[in-house]
């Protein structure tokens, strides 16, 4: 008798077998994400519909049902949540990664074909807008004066804040810096460039001009400084302070001898982002600048371009040669822009303060 | 951060030394505490002037500012107001967040929990990089290859989802509506959103995800109790700056949109008009008068901004001090 009461349990196990439930196989996610895009081309060309968006969106809902319900069937319902949300998270990912492959692929096929050194070396002096031909030199020309004179007011700007936030910063005033460039990171860059506008525009009288742009970037760009400045300045160790006031050296040739020298790779990659951010803001220099087809070197008097002006105006004429300009201004754009980034992440890997231990 | 020793050990010294504090370090102190300062003066003068100016323009509206359905300026009397740009403001924004905090969440998850290893780094990389295209960039690939990409989409959801009033398409035409530009505004905003809460999900404390494996939790299971928890008031910050961005994003949509100064529910009709696009386009044919009004418009845009971003530093800043207490 107790023999078998023994033996119940090793009965009942066996069938169960190994600790874990059934599983489906490794390739099964793989397997019905082919099978529900092959699915959803089919049901979308047989149906007809216009539009690949929708083919996808198919795809998409067909994945995360199949695998929910072939997981449901397989391996329970606590499993099938699990399957779910992953297939989901895929999804999102999959969708995301879509429009800005789109983005990316749509901008350098069709900026390569005006692109090319001519491009670069010549404005849009008597170019008609249905002529080809034509170029982007103005534009690179402004930008770059723009954003070197608004660079030369918000970064020291930036950083003596963030020096101040970090090294000195007590108290109330400390506290309402740190919220207000906070808050200044998010105004809008119209909001900048109107400021800009109803200052020195409308109350000093001044015409439009390189420079008054130059003033809404600045403003735009001077928190970002100061935050990412607090950031690396927060990082280096207060044991490199320590050293160097127990030594009689006084605080402030501390920080310029210790401190910022410490965290200096971490400054550039900082105003370099914020310059890349600034590079590519339309709305200020629409405003402010106001754009024109010639070649005006002085940013201190009339109006000149800038690339991502450059690029609207293009667009707005609407003929095929000016459209294809846009493109190839954008390029030359977000070229600038990504190289810039490239090049400030490179430099933050290259130089990354040394945190203690 | 900084040790309050130095200043004591000055001051005992301050007896064999003349002089307590150097003139270098008082310039220098002064220097840096002027800069914050001049940061705090720009604020308010955006501020100030930004008012001065709008009341200016108020003044002379014969119109209920925020309430008229109509932007003349050039008329006699001047006739203006915001109610259709807060309504088209509202409603990209509405949006845009709908679509994109959801697949921001996904591939912050992603990146954080699902990617394999290798894939995450360069996709966490490159979401970075993305945050950084200018936004005309965004206009004009919307302009040129969503909008035509979109009309499919357009009619099915007029014809399947019509009944719904907000979504039947009253009039043939692109697809340069507010649904488009809700779309754009949502591509735009979704590496910044999925910047700060990819940092958030990866500061979810190690120690709870490990005790949910070890009771057998699944991967989901783990994720919605140790790590969303912990990530809510980062996802709800985040959201909050991208919606800062969406607010008042100028470019992309007076790039995409069509504009009109007629109040529609109709999603997919071309028309309406949001505060960043209406200066945008009205600028260079605005007199003098013309631009106070425009200022005007601009200074609503600016205080909505500062409060919802308001309002998502306040949420950071409640986090940053108990986030300190879970190591």
């Amino acid at each position: 008798m107790s023999h078998a009461v023994q033996e119940r349990p090793v009965a009942l196990s066996k069938p169960r077998g190994p600790l874990s439930h059934a599983r489906l196989p490794r390739w099964t996610p793989a397997a019905v994400a082919a099978g529900s895009i092959a699915a959803g081309i089919g049901i979308g060309l047989a149906a007809g519909w216009h539009s690949r968006t929708q083919w996808g969106m198919l795809a998409a809902l067909l994945f995360v049902l199949v695998s929910y319900a072939l997981t449901s069937k397989v391996e329970g319902a606590r499993q099938a949540k699990d399957r779910v949300a992953t297939s989901l998270v895929w999804v999102c990912f999959v969708l995301a990664v879509v429009p800005l492959l789109s983005l990316a692929w749509v901008t350098i096929s069709k900026g390569i074909a005006v692109l090319d050194v001519y491009f670069l070396t010549h404005s849009m002096n008597g170019v008609l807008d249905a002529e080809a031909g034509g170029g982007v030199y103005h534009a690179l020309l402004g930008t770059i004066e723009q954003v070197g004179i608004a660079t030369l007011i918000a970064a020291p700007i930036g950083l003596l804040t963030a020096v101040y936030l970090v090294e000195y910063g007590k108290g109330r005033l400390a506290k309402a810096v740190t919220f207000f460039v906070d808050v200044m990171t998010g105004i809008p860059s119209i909001v900048a460039g109107l400021f800009v506008l109803s200052t020195w525009t409308l109350m000093l009288d001044f015409g439009p001009s390189g420079f008054a742009g130059a003033m809404a970037l600045a403003i735009l760009m001077m928190p970002v400084v100061v935050r990412s400045t607090e950031e690396m300045l927060k990082l280096v160790p207060n044991e490199l302070r320590e050293a160097s006031l127990a030594l009689g050296i006084p605080k402030w040739r501390t920080i310029l001898k210790v401190v910022l020298p410490t965290a200096i790779g971490g400054i550039t990659t900082g105003v370099m982002l914020a310059v890349a951010r600034i590079t590519g803001e339309t709305a200020p220099v629409l405003l402010l600048v106001f754009g024109t087809k010639l070649i005006n070197p002085n940013p201190f008097e009339g109006a000149q371009s800038s690339l991502p002006l450059y690029v609207y105006e293009q667009y707005q004429v609407g003929t095929d040669q000016s459209v294809a300009r846009a493109w190839a201004a954008a390029l030359v754009l977000i070229a600038f822009v990504m190289i810039l980034n490239m090049v400030a992440r490179g430099i933050a890997r290259w130089k990354a303060p040394k945190t203690g231990r | 951060m900084v040790t309050t020793t130095p200043p004591a050990t000055d001051q005992n010294r301050s007896r064999r030394a003349s002089s307590a504090v150097r003139p270098g370090d008082r310039i220098f102190s002064g220097l840096s505490k002027g800069s914050g300062i001049t940061l705090l003066v720009i604020m308010a003068a955006i501020a100030v002037f930004l008012t001065y100016r709008a009341v200016l323009a108020i003044s002379d509206d014969s119109a209920n500012f925020f309430t008229t359905f109509e932007w003349n300026p050039a008329g006699d009397p001047p006739v203006f107001g915001i109610a259709v740009l807060a309504f088209g403001t509202i409603v990209s924004s509405v949006i845009a967040m709908a679509i994109a905090v959801p697949v921001a969440i996904g591939i912050a998850l992603f990146i954080s929990h699902y990617a394999p290893r290798k894939l995450a780094k360069p996709l966490a990389y490159v979401v970075d990089l993305l945050a950084a295209v200018p936004s005309i960039i965004y206009g004009l690939w919307g302009a040129i290859f969503l909008v035509p990409y979109l009309d499919g989409l357009n009619q099915w959801l007029d014809q399947y989802l019509g009944w719904t009033y907000i979504f039947d398409k009253s009039a043939d035409g692109v697809a340069r509506n507010m649904f488009t530009v809700g779309i754009l505004l949502a591509i735009m905003i979704l590496p910044i959103i999925t910047n700060v809460t990819r940092e958030v999900f990866l500061q979810a404390p190690k120690m709870h995800e490990e005790a949910a494996l070890a009771l057998g939790a699944t991967r989901w299971e783990v994720i919605r109790m140790a790590v969303l928890p912990f990530g809510r008031s980062g996802i709800i910050s985040a959201s909050m700056l991208g919606l800062g961005r969406a607010l008042g994003e100028t470019m992309a949509v007076a790039v995409v949109l069509s504009p009109s100064f007629a109040l529609s529910l109709h999603l997919l009709d071309p028309g309406g008009g949001t505060f960043a696009q209406n200066i945008a386009a009205k600028f260079n044919e605005a007199d003098a008068y013309g631009r106070d009004a425009l200022i005007a418009s601009g200074l609503v845009l600016f205080v909505i901004t500062l409060l919802v971003n308001g309002a998502a530093r306040m949420i950071i800043a409640r986090r940053k001090e108990y986030s300190g207490a879970n190591a």
